[in-house]
């Protein structure tokens, strides 16, 4: 059987759960096992019956298990799986399925791959499972050792898609959770002002790395962006150690993900830990003095020269057509 | 207040990746190494945590001989001491033997704070501090991006697109960073100097069974046609053009 760990954002599943549902259900066509699931939270027992073509859904209702509470959800999560005995289980590859099934891994003392993307059967079992390395500049072919097989599902890896079948059989499970269970949680939420448009929201996005010199050349590309339809500005790794921009602005590896209709890259090398970050935009346009960058080859457009020409004279450029 | 951070070796790949020609890792000739960004966060906020509280810093590598370069930059910025869980094949360690050396090692020493970086740069299994703090009984908040200590407690912040999810634990605890937590110092040059005098404790690790265990690494298809647009201003009326044709303008 396999399990599938499920996260809900206010009595709903997100899209990741529902990426890692149809994961799950094809995995488990190829296996031809069943499927079955684990809900945890507040009012989320209605969403059970909705989970077509599952065998079975277990529901854990309880008030103090509103949004996630870390200790309290390994704990159920590993009492599961050691009655179920499924031989694969499978969660979001979120920061809270990657917190969750983390902590029921070393519960349990079993290997766990996160970030998974694909899945290898060979003679009706799982061999093999395909998984991000560098934030998905490498992929990596491992074999799990341990059962069950623990794995969390890379977001976007597949799409998710309706599910089709029979109701599953509810089973309400009653767990004994103490203090200790409740010694990680979230006391308050604060939210943040919302200024303009953030970088996964932007249709354009204008990125400046070292080759912008100082914060004072970041100016240029506001303004460019300013021009632009739905645009914001982010920049590189060298721009936000450097200070020149906050960490929020950072795209790449370690900084944000970015999928917008264009990605204009400004004086950046096109290193792979920032490349990984925008590889995802639909079109790449590229601005740098150095013909032989990395970045021309990852790249749909080049422009070859000294940015603080080009830039200014593109601006002019445009508030003229734009004037027009 | 005693404070340990673990760091990784990875190598500073640049431009693209080679692999070795069996594909089952990196080939890392001519290339540089580093402590990867998170952890070179988690190191900084170690550094503030004692400068403001008073204390002793840990850093804490399993790592090839080789490490010990990492380990030396994390005294140059100013941590206190430092311990290499020497092995060569550490890149075939999965996260569970890695977290059970590290818990092992640290167990009996006291440390009020467990820093980690949320996911390593390489292998990016997200799990290593978790497991750690589940060995030593210690409450965990993983991938956060602001720490703040108070008496025997620590504030700890994550970002979500919600806003900022605030949690509380008393010490001891773990965290795992995130970079954008602070930004990281350069080693002063009299930093760099003292550090050649510290001693690195060195231990062998002993390495549990493998749960996982890798097969190859390959790269992911990329497939972008370049067209140059132009050199220079010269190339800007096409640049326009082009834009107003992709509905940017
Ligand atoms: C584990 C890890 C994670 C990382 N995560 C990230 C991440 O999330 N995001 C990130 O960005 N980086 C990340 N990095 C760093 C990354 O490897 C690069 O160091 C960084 O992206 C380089 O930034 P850059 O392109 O601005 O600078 P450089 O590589 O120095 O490139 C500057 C470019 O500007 C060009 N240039 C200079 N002057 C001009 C001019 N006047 N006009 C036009 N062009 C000019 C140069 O030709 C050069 O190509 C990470 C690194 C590691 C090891
Ligand atoms: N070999 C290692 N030595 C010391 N710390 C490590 C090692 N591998 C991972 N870590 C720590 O654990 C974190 C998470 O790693 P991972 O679970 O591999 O993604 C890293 O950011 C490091 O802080």
């Amino acid at each position: 059987m396999i399990f599938v760990l499920l996260e809900t954002a206010n009595q709903r599943l997100t899209e990741p759960s529902l990426e890692t549902l149809t994961a799950a259900r094809d995995l488990a066509l190829k296996l031809g096992d069943a499927t079955e699931a684990l809900l945890i939270g507040s009012g989320v027992r209605a969403l059970a019956p909705t989970l077509k073509g599952l065998q079975s859904v277990s529901v854990v209702e309880d008030t103090r298990l509103t949004g996630y509470v870390p200790e309290a959800f390994a704990k159920i999560a590993a009492e599961a799986i050691q009655k179920k005995r499924p031989n694969t289980v499978l969660a979001p590859g979120t920061e809270v399925g990657n917190d969750w099934l983390a902590r029921v891994a070393v519960r349990l003392d079993l290997g766990l791959a996160a970030g998974c993307t694909g899945f290898s059967v060979e003679n009706g079992a799982l061999k093999s499972v395909t998984r991000t390395n560098w934030g998905g500049s490498l992929l990596e072919e491992i074999e799990i050792l341990s059962n069950p097989k623990l794995l969390t599902l890379q977001p976007h890896a597949v799409s998710a898609q309706p599910l089709t079948g029979g109701e599953p059989t509810v089973e309400t499970v009653t767990v004994t959770l103490d203090e200790r269970d409740f010694r990680v949680r979230m006391k308050e939420l604060v939210r943040k002002e919302k200024k303009g448009l953030s970088l996964t929201e932007a249709k354009v996005v204008v990125g400046g790395g070292r080759g912008l010199g100082n914060a004072e050349a970041f100016k240029l590309l506001e303004e460019l962006a300013g021009l632009l339809n739905n645009a914001a500005v982010g920049a590189t790794r060298v721009a936000t150690s450097n200070n020149w921009r906050p960490h929020s602005d950072q795209i790449g590896q370690t900084g944000t993900q970015i999928a917008p209709d264009l990605y204009i890259a400004v004086g950046i090398s096109g290193a792979i830990q920032h490349m990984v970050g925008c590889k995802n935009s639909k079109k790449i346009l590229a601005v740098n003095k150095d013909s032989e960058a990395p970045i021309f080859q990852r790249a749909d457009y080049g422009v070859i020269g000294d940015l603080h020409q080009i830039l200014p004279a593109l601006i002019a450029e445009i508030k003229k057509l734009k004037g027009a | 207040m005693k404070v340990l951070v673990c760091i990784k070796r990875v190598p500073d790949t640049g431009g693209g990746f080679r692999l070795t020609p069996d594909s089952k890792r990196v080939d890392t000739t001519n290339l540089g190494f580093a402590i990867s960004p998170h952890e070179e966060c988690a190191v900084e906020e170690a550094i503030r945590i004692i400068e403001k509280h008073g204390g002793s810093s840990t850093v804490l590598t399993l790592g090839p001989t080789a490490a010990q370069e990492q380990l030396r930059e994390a005294l140059a910025k100013g941590v206190s001491s430092a311990i290499l869980l020497e092995t060569e094949d550490y890149e075939s360690w999965d996260a569970g033997a890695v977290a059970q050396a590290i818990a092992e090692t640290v167990r009996s020493m006291g440390f009020d704070l467990l820093l980690f970086g949320n996911e390593s740069a390489d292998a990016c299994n997200y799990q290593v501090g978790l497991r750690v703090a589940h060995l030593l009984d210690l409450p965990c908040v993983s991938g956060i991006k602001a720490l703040e200590i108070q008496e025997r407690r620590a504030i700890a912040k994550r970002d979500s697109p919600e806003g900022w999810e605030v949690y509380e634990l008393s010490l001891p605890a773990v965290f795992t960073v995130k970079e954008g937590i602070n930004v990281p110092r350069h080693p002063s040059l009299r930093g760099i100097m003292s550090a050649k005098k510290i001693p690195i404790e060195q231990k062998k690790p002993i390495r549990r069974d493998p749960q996982m265990a890798r097969e190859l690494l390959k790269k992911p298809q990329e497939g972008r046609q370049l067209e140059i647009l132009g050199q220079g201003v010269e190339a800007v009326a096409k640049v326009a053009t082009k834009l107003r044709e992709l509905g940017a303008i």
